[in-house]
C-alpha cells in the first residue's frame, strides 16, 4: 500500500471533529452525530421521511427513511486495517437496511440509497401505508403538499395487491377548536403527540387502539386548545390533522407563498403569506432557527382575514363641510385638500400619532413630513399582551424597536397630545394607521369630533376614519414591502404578496406625496422611487443599520441592535442543543 | 444531412397553361349542377329536404342532434349519479386543468341535508364562462369523481355576456342524472 496519501482522511476529518461518509459513492464530512436523514438531505440525496422532524425527539415509527448502509470490515486480531489509495477502508454492505432518522453517521460508512434494496424498502412500506389509506384525495386539504403522495408518486409500486375491506376509523373528528382529525389518513408518525408533549409542553394527544386499529386521538376530558394548536396541522406529513380555518378553502396548488413576517406581535414570527390573485387564503410559519423555529402562534395565524375584509377603504374620502358625509374623492384632490387644510394651522396646534405597526421605511418618512411641518408633538401608540413563555413577547406592536430608533419615541408623550385635544390647544390631528378610539390610544369619539381637522390614513374603516375630514386609504402588511425590527433587534423583510386592493397605495408613498404636496424640497425624499431605496438611504443616516441594503437581510433577517431580549421558546431550543 | 433534396416533376406547356385543370374542375360543378337538378343529388336521402335539393342541410328546421357521433364535444355540464347523488366534489383539477380558464369552482362543505355525507365536500358555487370554453374536453378527462361530461350542446347562442356564465344550478340541471358511474364513496370504501 505505497500508493495510500500521507495523512489518512480519516485523520484529517477527526482533527476537525468530523467524518467520512461515502454517500451514493461520493465521499463526504459530516460532523460527528448527525443524523444520516440530514446527513444526506444536507447534500441532496433525498431521504423520506414521515415521524421524523428535525426539532422534535425521534420516534423512528414509519421506516420510510430506510436506507442501505456499511461499515468497514471487522478486523481479526492482531491484523492492521487496509486502505485503498484515496485512504479509504472497504465497506462491508449490511444485509438489511437501516433507518436513517434513529442513526448517526460513523467513520468510513457507507449509505446507498439508490440500491434495489432501498427501492424495495420504500416500496414495502408505502404499500403498507396506504393499504387502510382512504385514497381521498379530491377532498382532502393536504393533496397536493401531502408527503404520502408525493413519496407514492416518487417511489411507490403503483399498484395495490390488498383486496380485502380497508379499516374503519374516525373521519372528520373536531378534536380542538381549530384542528380537525381524519384517523383514516393517519399514518401514525405521531409527530403531533411529540409536538404538543415536547415544544408545548402539554399531553393532550396520545396513541389508542392497536394492531390496524391504532389511532390519534385526545385524552379523556382534554382537547386540542393551545395557542399552538395548528401548528400540528403543518407537520402532519398527510391530512390527518387539517384546520377548520383552511378547510376546503383553496387547494393549495393554485396558491402562490410569500416569504414575510407576523405583524401581530414584536417577535416578528417569520411566515409564508398563501395567496391566490388578490385574495390571503391562510398564513403558515417559515423556518427560522433564530426567531420561531419551525412554529407560530394561532392567534397570529388566523389575523389575516382583514386583508380581504369588506372594512376595506378603497378610495380617499374627504368631508369638505362640518356635518356633511364623507365623499370618495380622487388623490389629487384629497391630498391639495390636506395641504389647504394644514395652511390653516400652525405648527404649534399640530399633532401627529404613528404607529409601531408602520416599516422602518414607513416611519422615516413620516418623520420627514413631522419635520415639514414642524410638529414637535409627534408620537407612537403603545400597545402590550400577555407574554406566553413561547414566541409571543409582552410587546403588541412589531416595530418598537423601529419607532424608538426612528422617531426616538416609545408613546410617553401619548397623553400630552391627549390633554392637548381636550383643551382646545391642538386643533389639528394626524392619526397615521392607528384607530385612536381603540383603548390603547384612549380617545374618545367626542375628542375627536371636537377637533378643527383630523387627518387619518389606515387600510380598514373604524371610528376614526368615520370621524375624520381626510381619509387616505393605506394597505395592510400583505400589499407592502418594508422592514421591522422585532424585540430582539433582528431586522427583517415584509414581502409584497398581492398589489393594493381598489385604489389603495403604500403608505410611504402616501407620506412622500403629502411631503412633496407641502413643499418639501429634500431630494432624497421626494425623490424616492421605492422602499428599497428609503432603506439604503435609513443604512446612511442611522448608526446600527449601517451597510444595510434590501439584499443583505435576506428572507432570515439580520441582527442589529442588542436589545436584551430573548425568545424564550429559541432559548430553550439553543439550550437543548 | 441537413436536407432532402426533393425532385419535381417537369410540367408540359399545357400544364403549364392551366385550362386542362380548370375545364376538370368545372365539369365536377356542372356534375352537381346537373344531379341537383335531376333531384339526385348526393346526401338527398339523408337529409330530405322539403325544397329535394339538399347538398346543403337546412338549418335550423333540420339539426345535427340525432346525426353526432358518440364522441361529440359540446358544452361541460355536471352530473348526478344514480343515487342523485352530487357528484362533484369540488376538487377543481377542472378549474387547474382548464386551459381556457372558463372553469371557477368555490369549493365548500356538503350541504347536511344532501343524501351522502361521506365525501364530505361539494362545490358551494360551480361557474364555466361558455364564452372563454373551447370544448377540448381536459375536465372531463382530469375529474377524478366522474362529475363533468361534455355533452352533445352545441347551440350556445347568447344575447348577453352575462348569461355566458352557467351557474352551478344550471349546469346541474342540462347534465341530468348519468347510469353507470363507479360509485366511490360507497360504505365498503
Amino acid at each position: 500500500m505505497s500508493t495510500q496519501p500521507a495523512i489518512l482522511p480519516k485523520d484529517a476529518a477527526a482533527a476537525e471533529g468530523k467524518v467520512n461518509v461515502q454517500i451514493n459513492g461520493k465521499w463526504y464530512r459530516f460532523p460527528k452525530g448527525m443524523r444520516i436523514a440530514d446527513a444526506c438531505n444536507s447534500v441532496g440525496v433525498h431521504v423520506p421521511c414521515f415521524c421524523y422532524h428535525p426539532k422534535l425527539s425521534v420516534a423512528g415509527s414509519c421506516r420510510m427513511c430506510l436506507v442501505e448502509q456499511g461499515m468497514p470490515p471487522r478486523l481479526a486480531p492482531g491484523a492492521t486495517p487496509t486502505y485503498n489509495e484515496d485512504g479509504y477502508q472497504s465497506i462491508s454492505w449490511m444485509p438489511r437496511a437501516v433507518i436513517a432518522c434513529a442513526n448517526t453517521v460513523a467513520e468510513n460508512m457507507g449509505i446507498r440509497t439508490d440500491g434495489k434494496l432501498c427501492a424495495e424498502a420504500r416500496r414495502g412500506v408505502l404499500e403498507f401505508l396506504l393499504s387502510n389509506h382512504p385514497l381521498d384525495c379530491p377532498i382532502c386539504d393536504q393533496a397536493g403538499e401531502c408527503k404520502l403522495q408525493e413519496y407514492t408518486a416518487d417511489y411507490g409500486s403503483g399498484t395495490h395487491r390488498f383486496t380485502e375491506a380497508k379499516t374503519k376509523k374516525g373521519k372528520n373528528i373536531s378534536i380542538g377548536p381549530r384542528v380537525n382529525l381524519d384517523q383514516e389518513r393517519c399514518v401514525l408518525c405521531r409527530r403531533c403527540v411529540r409536538f404538543m408533549k415536547e415544544i408545548v409542553g402539554e399531553e393532550v394527544l396520545g396513541v389508542v387502539g392497536r394492531g390496524t386499529h391504532n389511532a390519534i386521538a385526545c385524552y379523556p376530558g382534554k382537547a386540542l386548545d393551545s395557542n399552538y394548536s395548528m401548528n400540528v396541522v403543518d407537520i402532519c406529513p398527510v391530512g390527518a390533522m387539517t384546520s377548520k380555518d383552511f378547510r376546503f378553502k383553496m387547494r393549495v396548488w393554485f396558491l402562490k407563498s410569500t416569504p414575510t413576517i407576523d405583524v401581530t406581535n414584536g417577535t416578528g414570527t417569520n411566515i409564508n403569506l398563501w395567496t391566490r390573485e388578490q385574495q390571503v387564503y391562510r398564513i403558515t410559519p417559515r423556518q427560522n432557527d433564530e426567531v420561531n423555529s419551525c412554529w407560530m402562534p394561532d392567534d397570529a395565524r388566523l389575523a389575516y382575514k382583514y386583508i380581504n375584509a369588506p372594512e376595506r377603504l378603497l378610495t380617499p374620502l374627504v368631508r369638505t363641510d362640518a356635518g356633511a358625509p364623507q365623499r370618495p374623492s380622487t388623490w389629487d384632490a384629497a391630498i391639495g385638500l390636506v395641504v389647504e387644510q394644514l395652511h390653516k394651522c400652525a405648527p404649534s396646534e399640530l399633532a401627529m400619532i404613528a404607529s409601531a405597526r408602520m416599516t422602518n421605511e414607513e416611519l422615516y418618512m413620516v418623520r420627514a413630513l413631522a419635520k415639514q411641518l414642524g410638529i414637535t408633538k409627534l408620537d407612537i401608540v403603545p400597545r402590550s399582551c400577555e407574554p406566553d413563555n413561547m414566541l409571543k413577547s409582552a410587546d403588541a406592536n412589531p416595530n418598537s424597536v423601529g419607532a424608538k430608533l426612528v422617531l426616538g419615541k416609545s408613546g410617553s408623550g401619548l397623553a400630552t397630545i391627549r390633554r392637548g385635544v381636550r383643551n382646545g390647544s391642538i386643533r389639528f390631528l394626524i392619526a397615521l394607521g392607528e384607530d385612536l378610539t381603540a383603548p390603547e390610544a384612549g380617545f374618545t369619539k367626542d375628542d375627536l369630533a371636537g377637533l378643527d381637522y383630523l387627518l387619518c390614513v389606515s387600510h380598514s374603516a373604524n371610528d376614526t376614519t368615520r370621524a375624520a375630514d381626510v381619509v387616505l386609504p393605506g394597505v395592510t402588511f400583505a400589499e407592502k414591502y418594508g422592514t421591522m425590527i422585532n424585540v430582539t433587534g433582528r431586522i427583517q423583510r415584509l414581502n409584497k404578496a398581492i398589489e393594493p386592493l381598489g385604489e389603495a397605495r403604500a403608505d410611504w408613498g402616501i407620506y412622500r406625496s403629502i411631503s412633496e404636496a407641502l413643499g418639501c424640497d429634500c431630494v432624497t425624499v421626494i425623490a424616492c422611487p421605492s422602499p428599497m431605496m428609503v432603506l439604503e438611504q435609513m443604512a446612511e443616516e442611522f448608526e446600527p443599520m449601517k451597510g444595510l441594503s434590501w439584499g443583505s437581510i435576506g428572507n432570515e433577517g439580520k441582527a442589529i441592535i442588542d436589545t436584551g431580549v430573548s425568545i424564550p421558546l429559541i432559548e430553550r431550543e439553543q439550550a437543548k442543543k | 444531412m441537413a436536407y432532402l433534396p426533393l425532385k419535381r416533376p417537369k410540367f408540359s406547356l399545357l400544364d403549364r397553361l392551366y385550362v386542362v385543370e380548370l375545364v376538370k374542375g368545372l365539369g365536377i360543378t356542372l356534375k352537381h349542377l346537373v344531379l341537383s337538378l335531376l333531384g339526385k343529388s348526393r346526401g338527398k336521402k339523408d337529409f330530405n329536404s322539403p325544397s329535394g335539393v339538399g347538398v346543403c342541410m337546412q338549418f335550423p328546421e333540420q339539426r345535427w342532434d340525432e346525426r353526432l357521433p358518440e364522441y361529440y364535444r359540446g358544452a361541460p355540464v355536471l352530473v348526478r349519479g344514480e343515487d342523485g347523488r352530487e357528484r362533484c366534489v369540488s376538487c377543481q383539477l377542472c378549474e387547474f386543468i382548464c386551459p381556457a380558464r372558463a372553469i371557477k369552482v368555490t369549493p365548500g362543505a356538503v350541504e347536511p341535508s344532501a343524501s351522502c355525507q361521506k365525501q364530505e365536500k361539494a362545490p358551494a358555487e360551480f361557474e364555466i364562462d361558455m364564452l372563454r370554453c373551447i370544448y377540448c374536453g381536459m375536465c372531463q378527462e382530469a375529474c377524478p369523481e366522474q362529475a363533468i361530461f361534455l355533452s352533445k350542446e352545441y347551440l350556445i347562442t347568447l344575447t348577453d355576456r352575462d348569461r355566458a356564465v352557467r351557474n352551478k344550478e344550471t349546469l346541474y340541471r342540462l347534465g341530468g342524472m348519468r347510469k353507470g358511474l363507479v360509485n366511490k364513496w360507497n360504505q365498503y370504501k
